[in-house]
């Protein structure tokens, strides 16, 4: 066990280092810092001067070595866009992006299971069919149009809920904040987790549905049938437990891509997440927080990768029999 | 000069105070029963209590935020623009942009290389220090410092001699007729401040922390800096001992800054009333803006112009098909590219009428705008752009490659696409190649293009700015590698000349020179529109940096 705990980290690591040398390389095609840096009053020696003090100037291969070995001692350099430690941005827009990727994790579940039980169970109704047309849409709809969608419907027609930004946060530790303690937070969350939500809520409830139709027809529920149980505890006891194996697996691996994905909702919405903040790093060519924010996702997947696969060895005896042979 | 400017005017003031007071006797003549007198008397302390707090607070978002808030750090137009409402210059400039004393109530030329500065009394900084000869020592020595973003403004000043308290030389190392207009842009700082706070230097990038300025002010501006969490927002609150309260009583007691990136999001934060001023709306979005019963829009032309440049350098073009022969180095190639471009087209289908075309590469606010010559652009005629072609050598035209930014002008990507098949008309087969500032910027001051769009703003407000930077030989951004000594010799030598009637007729001259060889393709400046609730009241600048000491809320 932990010998394969040890092999994955190791593996982790790897797979790090070559995200982050990528990542490098691409730099190479995303434009140059120094003009958003400089005036353009600079004369092309101060440029020159900047660009040899930053070392933008040395090869890809010395500035990721630099990067490598400046991330160990744990500093990030300084953002250029911001002129403030990329460690502390980061530290500051962590917060954002978990609430909303946790908000919509939970909305995702929390609509999608019911939804999907419903129109697992009653297939041919009309609402079924109409959930399950809406939730095309869900899926097919880009996510800007429908963040745009909902701004115009609930701030601009309706004034109900706010178009832009977190509401009043309140401080919790360090750079810790939250919305989740003030009226306007709540406010606010609302539809930048919903926009987020609609993917991961549509696959939830497809997957539901499918389950519990293929559960449905298995042998051990038409013995609880027969043994004269209930239908609600058929459907809820024995169908859906089963069903929901699969469930926890896509929703462990989504909220890898929620995180990492939530650049669009963040941006249309202006949540002052780390979305929001790479993606305005990319405009600028900030150098710094593109390299942080690009191992600081790939460090995310890999950890819930790790913990996926960890779990599968907890739950499924199988899966250990067959590493004890293969070790042994 | 400010056209279309609506002066807004408002014919119902205080509404809703007025309708208040007259409502409430009548409401309580009404009421009967202890309830409703219950939830009268609540609602009563809440309208009694709110004007007593009431703060007339503007909120407003524009795309960006300000990248730092040391005003010698970073040389960019919304960081300058957050900086003059916190910091005050020596000089300053009034919404026509005319200079006007700020914290110098005068000046004047002692010798060639000496200006004298006679310093405001009685001013004092955000932290309560008073404003003396030695903070401006201290500014111009900060402000020249290696690290300084703002050392172009300063470069010329290479001593400071304080008379007493409230006078101060600065000493040139060559005569500078435009210091003055120069010293706008250098923001004083507090001496002791920045001794205290370790900021003694603008923010180097090498450095692994942030330095104390970055998100902390004390100027001597109309309003102090009370939160700044860049990219979230940034809250300004009135500053109640400001010295020019007196000539610009705004009302404004609170100013809370939002970023929003994206475009529709900011026009929806408009349309809802989340925000009472837009500096950035899009184009196609001013028609709906203007719509809304509650909002209007304001509009001037800015200082900045858009115009192609071609490399006229250069032996052979590195995009064309024309080998051996740099076509752009005939005259007659760029005066029939020019000729070929409808400009009305554009004004009216690309820019929506936000646009005033031009035959100068400069707009009218700019010292030395020679009106005359920006008012004779060819008109548009694509059959004798063809015959000058051909009278060039290329009756077939040619093919080339447009470099074109795609997100720092209006439209800039549209305006390139319409040219690419105004071009085509006359035979010249365009490549359009369209990217990020980023990548588009580099390959001007590079020297890596052929045929690109530039918008050029002029900072000083004096044409030498433009010539020094885009038709010097030696021009930082002078992509069209033209070289014509007698450009040179007038440039340099305008740098120095004191007498400005002297100085006039060269900048006339060297205008006269390059509209006659076409060295630049002008198209049209940039008109600027800004989206705000009918209760607010404010001029516009022509460099697009809004002033909240004007600004008055209903």
């Amino acid at each position: 066990m932990i010998l394969y705990v040890l092999k994955r980290v190791f593996q982790a690591a790897g797979v790090m280092l070559f995200v982050a040398f990528i990542s490098f390389v691409l730099f190479n095609y995303v434009g140059d810092p120094v003009n958003n840096m400089v005036g353009q009053e600079a004369t092309i020696e101060d440029r020159e001067a900047l660009r040899e003090r930053l070392g933008l100037n040395d090869p890809v291969v010395v500035q990721f070595s630099r990067f490598v070995a400046h991330a160990l001692e744990g500093h990030f350099g300084i953002s250029y866009r911001l002129q403030r430690p990329v460690k502390d941005l980061i530290a500051e827009r962590l917060p954002a992006t978990l609430e909303l990727v946790f908000t919509s994790a939970i909305l995702a579940l929390a609509l999608g299971i019911p939804l999907g039980i419903y129109t697992g169970l009653h297939r041919d109704t009309w609402l079924s069919r109409l959930i399950l047309s809406s939730s095309l849409a869900g899926v097919s709809l880009p996510t800007f149009v429908i963040g745009i969608l909902l701004i115009y419907v609930f701030s601009v027609s309706l004034n109900l809920l706010p178009s832009y930004g977190r509401g009043e946060v309140v401080k919790i530790t360090g750079s810790w904040t939250t919305g989740f303690l003030t009226a306007s937070g709540w406010k606010a969350i609302i539809l930048p987790s919903i926009t987020l939500c609609l993917y991961q809520l549509t696959l939830i409830l497809r997957i539901v549905r499918s389950e519990m139709m293929e559960v449905l027809l298995t042998d051990y529920i038409k013995f609880a049938r027969a043994r004269g149980l209930t239908d609600r505890a058929i459907n809820f006891g024995h169908a859906l437990k089963n069903t929901l194996v699969p469930v926890i697996t896509v929703t462990g691996l989504q909220i890898g891509s929620l995180i990492a994905f939530s650049i669009i909702t963040e941006t249309v919405f202006q949540w002052p997440g780390m979305g929001f903040l790479f993606i305005q790093a990319v405009h600028f060519a900030d150098v710094p927080i593109m390299a942080a924010y690009m191992v600081l996702v790939a460090l995310f997947f890999v950890i819930i990768n790790l913990i996926v696969d960890l779990l599968y060895f907890v739950v499924d005896p199988r899966l250990r029999i067959e590493r004890t042979v293969t070790i042994g | 000069m400010y056209l279309h400017s609506r002066a807004p005017k408002h014919t119902i003031s205080n509404v809703f105070i007025i309708s208040e007071d007259e409502n409430q006797p009548r409401e309580e003549a009404n009421m009967r029963g202890f309830i409703f007198k219950g939830i009268f008397v609540v609602f009563l302390a809440c309208v009694m209590v709110t004007p007593a707090t009431a703060e007339n607070v503007l909120r407003w978002a524009s795309q960006g935020d300000p990248l730092t808030y040391d005003p010698h750090s970073a040389n960019e137009s919304p960081t300058i623009g957050a900086s003059t409402q916190v910091y005050e210059a020596l000089i300053n400039r009034n919404w026509k942009l005319e200079k006007e004393p700020s914290l110098a109530v005068s000046w004047k030329i002692v010798n060639p290389t000496t200006w004298e500065f006679k310093l405001r009394k009685g001013v004092s900084f955000h932290d309560g220090t008073p404003f003396t000869a030695e903070d401006v020592a201290f500014t111009v020595k900060r402000a020249n410092g290696e690290t300084s973003e703002f050392r172009n403004y300063i470069k010329s000043v290479v001593e400071t001699k304080i008379i007493d308290d409230y006078t101060i030389q600065l000493i040139t190392s060559g005569p500078n007729p435009i210091l003055p207009d120069q010293l706008t842009y250098v923001f004083i700082m507090s001496k002791k401040w920045c001794e205290k706070h370790g900021v003694m230097e603008a923010t180097s990038f090498k450095d692994k922390e942030e330095t104390y300025a970055v998100r902390h002010a004390n100027g001597t501006g109309p309003f102090m800096l009370q939160l700044r969490e860049p990219d979230i927002k940034t809250i300004l609150v009135k500053n109640p001992n400001w010295w020019g309260l007196k000539q610009n009583p705004h009302n404004i007691d609170k100013i809370i800054y939002t970023p929003i990136t994206n475009a529709a999001t900011r026009v929806a934060a408009l349309l809802s009333g989340e925000i009472d001023f837009l500096l950035d709306p899009p184009l196609q979005d001013l028609g709906r803006i203007k719509k809304n019963p509650d909002l209007k829009v304001q509009q001037t032309a800015q200082i900045r112009t858009i115009f192609y440049g071609v490399d006229q350098g250069i032996k052979e073009l590195r995009s064309s098909n024309i080998k051996g022969k740099n076509p752009f180095k005939d005259p007659r190639v760029r005066k029939a590219m020019h000729m070929a471009i409808d400009i009305d087209a554009i004004h009216k289908k690309v820019m929506r009428g936000m646009s005033v075309p031009a035959n100068v590469m400069t707009p009218p606010g700019v010292h030395g705008y020679p009106e005359d010559l920006d008012k004779q652009r060819p008109p548009y005629n694509p059959e004798k752009a063809k015959k000058l072609l051909a009278e060039a050598g290329y009756p077939n035209g040619f093919e080339v490659s447009l470099d074109c930014p795609n997100n720092r002008y209006n439209n800039d990507e549209k305006i390139c696409q319409a040219t690419v098949g105004m071009l085509g008309k006359i035979g010249i087969n365009v490549n359009l190649v369209a990217q990020p500032k980023t990548l588009h910027f580099p390959k001007i001051t590079g020297r890596k293009t052929d045929f690109y769009m530039l918008g050029w703003g002029v900072a000083t407000l004096d044409s030498h700015y433009v010539f020094t930077y885009l038709l010097d030989s030696e021009g930082p951004w002078n992509g069209s590698m033209y070289h014509n000594p007698r450009v040179d010799e007038l440039t340099r030598a305008m740098e120095v000349e004191m007498d400005l009637g002297k100085r006039d007729k060269m900048i006339r001259e060297v205008w006269e020179i390059i509209t006659e060889e076409q060295v630049y393709i002008p198209l049209h400046h940039q008109v600027i529109a800004w989206g705000m609730s009918k209760r607010l009241e404010m001029p516009m600048e022509p460099n697009d940096q809004p002033q909240f000491r004007w600004a008055r809320l209903k």
